[in-house]
């Protein structure tokens, strides 16, 4: 295989496995930039990836399985919200509890309904996403260079896929262009301020809160309906960590987001290309620090060592109004 | 800002409120039995027995209690000092590696009395130096130790697997495991003070890192109340700029309270590699450094509260067992959804009841003086 095609292959495997990350940690940056912590994104698209995954499994029908994903993940979201703006919880205890409940339910609900070992039943072609080929895909792949690029890494991938690469330039039009993106990302540095202005800080988180239940219940839906067919157990296996790290990593900003997202999506893909093979220069990588290096990188962006990563003024603290 | 919640009684305070948060846990968790079709009661019943039930089961929850002991306080230490530290699993999965290193080294020449003390040694500080730099990173360079720790987890588990792949693993052996160990790593158990009480722990891996863990729960007692250190940790975790006011030197404490709570999440691995398995395995800390989490929050971060809440776990771990044996359709994974719940209402949402709660003194306490006024007429 010459070193092109191997190329198009990694950065394909990157494009998939990026998809979930993107989805979560731009949920992500719609709570933090709303001054709303929120480690539970790894409970929300586990919990979204189960919904979607049992929908689809007993309607055979995919929308269904994306709009149960979507219910599941803003519900979860409202509990987070509840506990964190309404009662004034701490925003990583709850965090911390979405996570334990949802690893936890996910196995005994998928037990006692489907008794698969936590598995939902394998979906069939129509109760799942399918891929997406752009025309004249097969006809042009032949072409030497654009060939490739345009048949496999352009097209070729699920309606999912397409959709949250859309989310990032969407989602910087929401923050900067809106008066609602005014205003979230304002409650998040200042919300006494925002309150002054007779805005409800309150109102605001929620909403916020909510359009991280819906970008994460994405995340889930792809997980099940698209990468896979199917709910496996635990099969989020840290990626919402990751697209936490990939959020910190980004600077809270959505194009960052879009390539940290690719860059710890292509260090997945290498790993997995890599093992076992020796590289010129350094010899063989342990596939351990590869699997690491997204957590490591992230410690030494977080101690300011590339760069500062400055979080949302008022993130973590939940709002009091002075009476 | 001022305090949102009226002063209510001790017993109140520190019985009825975290009592009334833990029902509601339950009560949810029964609910999810109930959609799972089977019968809650039934449930508690298996749960009570299993954990209870005969010498040996009683040896499992103590011996799952000890682990739970030493994590809640790790996080409770950090807590005192306003820091959240969710790395207890990692901490607690370095920390295993002392404990292996002193049990190769000596194992096969000296009694386990002295390979003991060298293990919670070597324990407490690798669990340490993996809480050091979290900690080090948040008083220097102001990174947040949630976030730190939390990735400190994830290296903890690729640099274990790269460990007991590749360098603890003896030579011709397959599985990612430690040799295991002679005499000389393994605790003695603790059959003698349960059968002090007529029972017999059989099989039941109950052994005496337990003592060790009731005398860690003194010492963090004696260390936040009784000691100067302690005084500035609660001091930071009050209020860090009346600490600052004060002259207390903010990062120094950091540092220290980051590396008693990891060295305490150290100690936990003693019980599972001496205790049970007597060599160490991939995951053998199987998410007790997040139960510790649930502990710390239920036992409202003091060691004397600490102590029954690591107990209550331990029922829930070995009665959990006994319940996934008699309804299979109810596995280990609901002690996950009930740990979960225990952290959502006793630690997110520990204030939901208390506004009703408050009311309903408020209200006795003023017919209590209504009742003295006419008496005084």
């Amino acid at each position: 295989m010459d070193f092109f095609h191997v190329l198009v292959v990694l950065l394909e495997s990157t494009i998939r496995v990026s998809v979930p990350l993107v989805f979560a940690a731009l949920a992500g940056l719609f709570t933090e930039r709303a001054g709303v912590f929120d480690i539970g994104l790894e409970g929300k698209m586990l919990g979204a990836a189960f919904a979607a995954g049992a929908a689809a499994a007993v309607t055979q029908s995919v929308w269904v399985g994306l709009i149960a994903a979507i219910l599941i993940s803003v519900l979860l979201s409202l509990v987070h919200g509840y506990a964190s703006i309404t009662q004034r919880g701490n925003q990583i205890v709850s965090g911390v509890a979405i996570n334990f409940i949802v690893a936890g339910s996910t196995v005994i609900l998928g037990e006692a309904w489907f008794r698969q070992g936590g598995r939902t039943p394998a979906l069939a072609e129509g109760a799942r996403f399918q891929i997406v080929n752009f025309p004249g895909a097969d006809a042009i792949r032949e072409v030497p260079i654009l060939g490739p690029i345009y048949a496999d890494l352009l097209s070729g991938h699920f309606l999912l896929t397409y959709l949250a690469f859309a989310m990032v330039p969407i989602s910087w039009w929401i923050l900067y262009r809106t008066r609602f993106g005014l205003r979230l990302r304002a409650v998040g540095e200042n919300p006494g301020a925002v309150d002054t202005a007779g805005i409800s800080v309150i109102w605001l988180r929620y909403r916020a809160v909510i359009c991280c239940g819906i970008l994460c219940g994405f995340a889930g839906a792809y997980l099940s309906l698209a990468m896979t067919a199917g709910f496996v157990k635990g099969m989020t296996a840290g990626k919402g960590y990751i697209a936490l790290a990939a959020l910190i990593f980004a600077k809270w900003r959505p194009k960052n987001v879009m390539f940290a997202c690719l860059l710890f999506g292509f260090l997945d893909a290498l790993a997995i290309r890599l093992q076992g093979t020796p590289l010129p220069l350094v010899g063989q990588v342990p596939v351990q620090l590869m699997q690491a290096l997204p957590y490591i990188l992230t410690v030494i962006l977080l101690a300011g060592f590339i760069g500062k990563a400055i979080p949302p003024k008022a993130g973590g603290v939940p709002y009091v109004k002075e009476r | 800002m001022s305090t949102p919640y009226a002063k209510l009684p001790g017993w109140v305070e520190y019985g009825l409120v975290p009592l009334v948060n833990l029902a509601v846990a339950f009560i949810v968790a029964g609910l999810v039995v109930l959609l799972v079709g089977e019968n809650p009661f039934e449930a508690a019943y298996h749960l009570i027995n299993g954990a209870f039930g005969r010498g040996e089961y009683i040896g499992f929850t103590l011996y799952y209690a000890t682990t739970f002991i030493f994590t809640g306080l790790a996080v409770a230490v950090a807590f005192h000092c306003g820091l959240f530290n969710i790395g207890g699993e990692g901490q607690a999965y370095v920390g295993g590696i002392g404990v292996a290193l002193a049990c190769l080294w000596l194992d096969q020449t000296m009694p386990w009395y002295v390979v003991f003390p060298i293990a919670i040694i070597g324990s407490a500080f690798f669990g340490a130096l993996w809480a050091f730099l979290p900690g080090w990173l948040q008083a220097k360079r102001g990174s947040h130790i949630v976030i730190t720790t939390i990735m400190f987890n994830f290296i903890a588990s690729s640099l274990m697997v790269y460990l007991l792949t590749r360098v603890l693993k003896p030579l011709g052996s397959m599985a990612p495991q430690t040799r295991t160990f002679a005499e000389g790593g393994q605790l003695p158990k603790l059959d003698w003070l349960l059968s002090i009480f007529g029972l017999n722990i059989g099989t039941a891996p109950f052994n005496i890192s337990f003592l060790l863990a009731l005398a860690a729960a003194f010492a963090v007692w004696v260390l936040i109340w009784r000691t100067k250190l302690g005084y500035e940790m609660r001091t930071m975790g009050h209020s860090p700029s009346a600490a600052r006011y004060a002259g207390i030197r903010e990062s120094r404490i950091t540092v220290i309270a980051m590396m008693i709570s990891g060295g305490l999440a150290g100690m936990m691995a003693l019980n599972p590699i001496m205790g049970e398995q007597f060599r160490m395995q991939l995951d053998f800390v199987q998410g007790a450094g997040f139960v510790g989490i649930a502990v710390a929050l239920m036992g409202r971060s003091h060691p004397g509260g600490i102590i029954p809440a690591a107990i209550l776990f331990g029922v829930l771990y070995q009665g959990g067992a006994e319940i996934a044996f008699e309804m299979p359709s109810i596995s280990r994974d609901m002690i996950v959804i009930i740990q979960g719940l225990v952290i959502l209402f006793a630690g997110a949402l520990e204030n939901m009841f208390r506004p009703a709660i408050t009311r309903a003194f408020a209200t006795r306490g003023q017919r209590a003086a209504a009742v003295v006024q006419t008496k005084g007429a």
